[in-house]
């Protein structure tokens, strides 16, 4: 599986070891975690001792040490699968319809699978672990008619235990698709790995103890409605009777049965903590600030140092981990400012100044570029929008036929032709990074491998245009809250197939034809489900911007240090050039700003696993940014009239120069 | 040898109508500038306190009768636990009676465990009103007109925040004075303008941070509560100190009751709480000018020096009380601080590279003292008078020139709170001259003071007076170490450089001395 990194260095010297020192953490970790999984699953108030001696002899026996190794294995497992799935960058569904195609993945089908399945072999630790009534699948009764024998029947109270394992380890996979968990974001803050998992301890206890408990309830209604069908069957598969003189268990009394409900939710909750607490430890661990070299004395580690690294964009993580190092070390070290600073041996060139401030240039302006084409697509389609649709404006009537004119705008979308992803890339960090520099949404990934995005399908949906003034109510209920709504809810799409281009991809087209004869509830339901989700698309435009906030801290920091520090004056010779990419993003940041829902704030989720801090890059962006430019105006000041640069740019930065922006 | 009050020239008898700077005589470099635009005058008479209990309202309306879970949720909601259980208790005729006696129970275990916790950290059981005003660097908080006042740090513009809860913000080149009012903003403690930035004012209320955003540009005289973040974390009430980072991407903030100093990223309203044990709670925060250290002082006999590369901290215990002030060197290397109860003013002396965790490099091991400020009698003109006590606050100027220490006085001793200034020194040798004293006009105390970041020709020292009026002192002198660029262009001040060396024999505090 590490077929695309296996040729990295830093993947292989740096990433997998810090991906294995955390699991052997999360491995420690689990001990103390199960001593007291197991203290407060046998609790009992009113027989303190006996509670803690059976503890005590139940963690010293041999059977626990072996249900103790499968959930090691369970945890070396979902350690591995952090390292397989986790990304730098968050794939964003602009739609409801990209969520589904992200849900429905291969690649997330077998992440689902195998979590469901380590959600059993956990629950069954568990049952065991808790005894009693939990114990074994089987126990032996005495059926009163028929009085054969002693026969096998089904412990329900274990098979729900194990159901409900079950389906805690398929919604934490699922949870942790649409809530983004295997997004690893970075910290602003610096801090010691311990200090930062001691910070963190008591939210992740907390998560998993809330989580545990929505899980349970939907858990608790799903067996409740379908609770017969596994056990008709696991009685049928392993031939065992149901004992007809207890009660089964999916009726209400016996469901709020208070002890069964405590070890459901205990189990659940031990089941995420070990999780949570492996994704964790793998977060802080691979996002530790790692030092690069900036330059090198021998030849062949020259493709280890700051220069080279910055540079090249394979495995994702190291440009961001590289991008970050230049922002700490124009900060805080000025003896490696000072090789920044410095002339390379024979020739006397200023070789590495120039590769860090090439590329934070190109991946500023190349910001400011998406931004700007973002910017045009939302502003000819709204206009063309208006016009269109003028003739409907008058009439008012309930919300639901936004869709409409939300897909259809969909259509109109033109984009620039080169932003298609490859398929999967919505999992893999690895094509991520060949992503970097397109635009990242996906809300409508034309994704060969998924159901939702086949040629046929883009088939169904294309044609709607035509068809939306056909059906009936389309034509006569756009609404003027619709209208102004139109263009909001436009992302930058990249289903480029829809606008006229037939679809590059192989495979059977079915005939125009075919499809318009089937206008039909599909269509109508794909296109419900296309609505956009608000602000989703400036999500994704900034969904890599933690790169762009580094570029910048590293540039304005560099170029304040060089003032004073920088000898040969080599960026006094790139600062006209670094203050007019600022300017031009500072004025596509401003634009960007000036969309709706590109100001609102997303509400914080506290109490979940999933790192929601990719929300609010464009915030963090915009004020890193303001800031980049002050710092260079502040420790310029008058010198900045000798820059040369266009009169629009020198009156903008007078503006920053009078403290007026 | 040390510095002590005893060597301080004499205060003028008080006269004219804006503040007196006694400085005259004895620094000779005082420039008495026009009169200032940003002379502000607030009197006290004009700004009503706005009630803080808002559910005061509760008694306007009649009991309606609600059932028990209505009130139970309602309770839980408005003051947690405590309520809740305090609601089963009081409604004996609607719940059984177990619930009844085991409620009342629990609440009786709760009220002695925090006033067991009470009696540990005395300072929680002071109301939130009180508690700012306890640890605030304004003397005398809660009657003071002016409440917190900030210059920006880089152009010439200032807020006011006053007793009737809104901020105004001064700028002498727009007629246009802002109002700031927003529903949350209760008794503010601490006012600061963002670093780096144009627009950016962070201000700690009562339960909360305010980060307003006000547009220089923009001509509106009531910008809209729109136009500000609310910044707020469970338990972190009242706020009373916070600090931008000199380089503008954090916010630490302060309270009393939160053990955890909280550090934002305030563009995405995310904060990271750093919890230490002891303490009890943080009650003043002050960020090093180049921006390696954080002083964190704390309501029992303890402060922290954080570093900010890795945010670890040094436990620094005092042994007579709790640290009411510090202020750090411009270079970040010295921070003097004033201990609660005694009247002498430490200094720490950071030799370490920024940036390194403070346990691996040799930090100072012991703070060492460097002024005496306890209760002299000096001879005036006038008669004797009695200056010294204990220290409200400490400010040093940008420059590292001049020090301002803000003097409690006491009433019935017949000590009026007074700032008594020093010129310092800090390279090559940290020295401590004395200088002068500011008082205002008869019968008004010094409140609050703040250096301007922003004056070109010296020092100015932004004096806030019990009588509401803002004035600013200034200090002209030629920088030692770096003189002053903009001097050139500028109508020169009268500025001589004699006097100094009359005092130079008296050096309060020298390193080398002592």
């Amino acid at each position: 599986m590490f077929s695309s990194d296996q040729s990295c260095w830093f993947v292989r010297k740096v990433i997998c070891w810090r991906a294995v020192a955390s699991m052997a953490w999360s491995v420690l970790l689990l001990l103390p975690t199960t001593a007291l999984f197991v203290l407060l699953s046998r609790f009992s108030l009113f027989h303190p001792i006996l509670w803690m001696s059976e503890c005590l002899s139940l963690l010293t026996s041999a059977s626990a040490i072996f249900s103790f190794i499968l959930l090691c294995g369970v945890v070396l497992m979902v350690g591995f699968f952090n390292l397989e799935y986790y990304t730098v960058v968050p794939s964003i569904a602009c739609s409801k319809i990209a969520l589904l195609g992200q849900v429905l993945h291969p690649r997330q089908f077998v992440h689902s699978l195998v979590h469901c399945i380590m959600g059993v072999v956990v629950a069954w630790c568990c049952a065991f672990t808790i005894g009693g009534r939990y114990r074994s699948l089987g126990h032996p009764c005495t059926q009163d008619e028929s009085s054969s024998g002693p026969e096998m029947c089904l412990n329900e109270y274990h098979l729900v235990l194990l159901l409900a394992g079950a389906f805690i380890g398929y919604s934490h996979s699922l949870v942790g698709v649409v809530y983004n968990m295997n997004y690893v974001s970075f910290h602003t803050m610096q801090q010691y790995k311990y200090l930062r998992f001691k910070g963190a301890l008591p939210l992740v206890v907390k998560a998993s103890a809330v989580q545990a408990l929505y899980c349970l309830r939907s858990f608790l209604l799903l067996y409740f409605f379908m609770g017969y069908a596994p056990r008709a069957w696991i009685c049928k598969t392993l031939d065992l009777s149901i004992n007809s003189s207890i009660h089964s268990l999916d009726s209400v009394s016996s469901l709020l049965d208070l002890s069964l409900l405590y070890h459901l939710w205990i189990s659940g909750t031990f089941l995420l903590l070990t999780w949570y607490i492996t994704v964790l430890l793998f977060r802080i661990f691979v996002t530790e600030v790692y030092s690069f070299p900036v330059q090198s004395t021998f030849t062949e580690d020259a493709h280890q140092c700051l220069p080279k690294v910055i540079t090249g964009t394979q495995p994702m993580i190291l440009k961001f981990l590289a991008l970050q190092d230049l922002a700490l070390l124009s900060q805080h070290s000025p003896s490696r400012r000072l090789e920044v600073f410095s002339l390379s041996q024979p020739g006397g060139h200023p070789h590495i100044w120039t590769a860090l401030s090439k590329e934070c240039l190109s991946l500023l302006s190349d910001l400011t570029e998406r931004l700007v084409a973002h910017h045009d697509t939302v502003a000819t389609n709204g206009r063309a929008k208006s016009q269109s649709t003028g003739s409907n404006k008058r009439s008012t009537t309930s919300s639901e036929g936004s869709v409409t004119s939300v897909g259809m705008e969909d259509m109109k979308t033109p984009r620039p032709s080169a932003l298609i992803r490859t398929p999967g890339s919505v999992f893999l960090r690895s094509s991520v990074g060949a992503g970097l520099r397109t635009p990242l949404t996906t809300p409508f990934t034309p994704d060969l491998d998924s159901p939702f995005s086949s040629p046929a399908l883009r088939r169904l949906t294309g044609p709607l245009e035509p068809q939306g003034a056909l059906s009936p109510g389309f034509s006569s209920i756009q609404s003027p809250h619709v209208m102004r709504r139109g263009p909001k809810l436009w992302s930058a799409s990249t289903d480029s197939q829809l606008n006229g281009s037939p679809p590059p991809s192989p495979g059977p087209a079915p005939s125009p034809s075919q499809a318009q004869l089937k206008p039909s509830f599909l269509v109508t339901f794909l296109q419900n489900r296309k609505d956009q989700l608000p602000e989703a698309s400036s999500q994704a435009l900034f969904a890599d911007s933690q790169v762009h906030i580094w570029a910048l801290q590293g540039l304005s920091h560099l170029v304040a240090a060089s003032f004073s520090e920088d000898q040969y004056g080599i960026v006094q010779t790139t600062l006209p050039t670094i203050l007019s990419t600022l300017l031009l993003l500072q004025e596509a940041v401003d634009r960007h700003f000036k969309l709706p829902h590109t100001s609102s704030k997303p509400g914080h989720c506290s109490c979940s696993m999933g790192d929601d801090s990719y929300k609010t890059l464009r915030f963090a962006l915009r004020s890193t940014l303001k800031t980049a430019v002050y710092r260079i105006t502040a420790t310029f000041g008058g010198h900045l009239h000798a820059v040369q640069m266009s009169a629009e740019h020198r009156k903008r930065l007078q503006h920053f120069l009078e403290y007026k922006e | 040898m040390m510095c002590s009050l005893a060597l301080f020239p004499p205060p003028l008898s008080g006269y004219g109508e804006t503040s007196q700077y006694d400085e005259s005589n004895t620094d000779p470099a005082v420039w008495f500038g026009d009169s200032h635009p940003l002379n502000l005058y607030f009197p006290g008479e004009s700004l009503k306190p706005r009630s803080l209990q808002e559910c005061s309202s509760k008694a306007a309306f009649r009991d309606h009768c609600e059932t028990l879970y209505t009130r139970s949720a309602g309770a839980w909601r408005d003051a947690g636990l405590s309520g809740l259980l305090n609601e089963i208790a009081n409604s004996s005729a609607e719940v059984p009676k177990w619930l009844e006696v085991s409620s009342s129970c629990v609440l009786a275990l709760l009220r002695w465990v925090s006033s067991f916790h009470g009696s540990l950290f005395p300072h929680l059981t002071l109301s939130s009103e009180d508690m700012t005003a306890e640890f605030s660097q304004v003397l005398n908080w809660s009657d003071c007109a002016v409440r917190s006042f900030a210059w920006h740090p880089h152009t010439q513009k200032c807020a006011v925040s006053l007793l009737d809860d809104s901020i105004k913000i001064y700028n002498p080149k727009s007629a246009n004075t802002p109002t700031l009012k927003h529903r949350l903003q209760h008794s503010v403690a601490a006012l600061q303008w963002k670093p780096l930035c144009a627009s950016t004012l962070a201000v700690a209320c009562h339960n909360c941070l305010l980060v307003w955003h006000v547009d220089p540009t923009s001509f509106s005289t009531r910008p809209s509560s729109g136009c500000a973040q609310v910044l707020s974390h469970p338990g972190h009430s009242p706020v009373t100190s916070m600090a931008w980072s000199p380089n503008g991407s954090l916010l630490v903030s302060a309270s009393p009751r939160d053990t955890a100093m909280l550090v934002w990223d305030v563009a995405v309203e995310s904060c990271v709480p750093l919890y230490r044990v002891g303490g009890g709670g943080v009650t003043y925060l002050s960020w090093s000018p180049d921006g390696s250290r954080v002083l964190a002082a704390t309501p029992s006999y303890l402060f922290r020096v954080w570093e900010t590369r890795m945010w670890t901290c040094e436990r620094w215990p005092c042994l007579k009380g709790r640290c009411q002030s510090g202020s750090w060197s411009p270079d970040g290397s010295r921070l003097l601080f004033s201990v609660q109860g005694e009247t002498v003013i430490y200094a720490l002396t950071f030799t370490d590279t920024p940036g390194m965790p403070l346990g691996m490099s040799g930090g100072p091991k012991a703070a060492t003292v460097v002024a005496d400020l306890s209760e002299t009698t000096l001879n005036t003109p006038d008669g004797d008078m009695a200056v010294g006590g204990e220290i409200q606050s400490l400010a040093w100027d940008p420059t590292g020139e001049r020090l301002a220490v803000l003097l409690k006085g006491d009433a019935e001793a017949g000590r009026p709170a007074m700032i008594a200034v020093f010129k310092t020194q800090i390279n090559p040798a940290f020295k401590l001259l004395p200088c002068g004293f500011v008082h205002g006009e008869t019968g008004t105390e010094p409140r609050l003071m703040q250096f301007n970041p922003n004056y070109k020709h010296g020092a100015q020292l932004t004096v806030c007076w019990s009588n509401g009026k803002i004035t600013h002192v200034p200090f002209c002198f030629m920088s030692a170490g770096n003189p002053q660029p903009g001097l050139g262009g500028s109508p020169s001040p009268p500025l001589s450089q004699g006097r100094t060396a009359d005092y130079a024999n008296q050096t309060l505090y020298t390193e080398l001395i002592s």
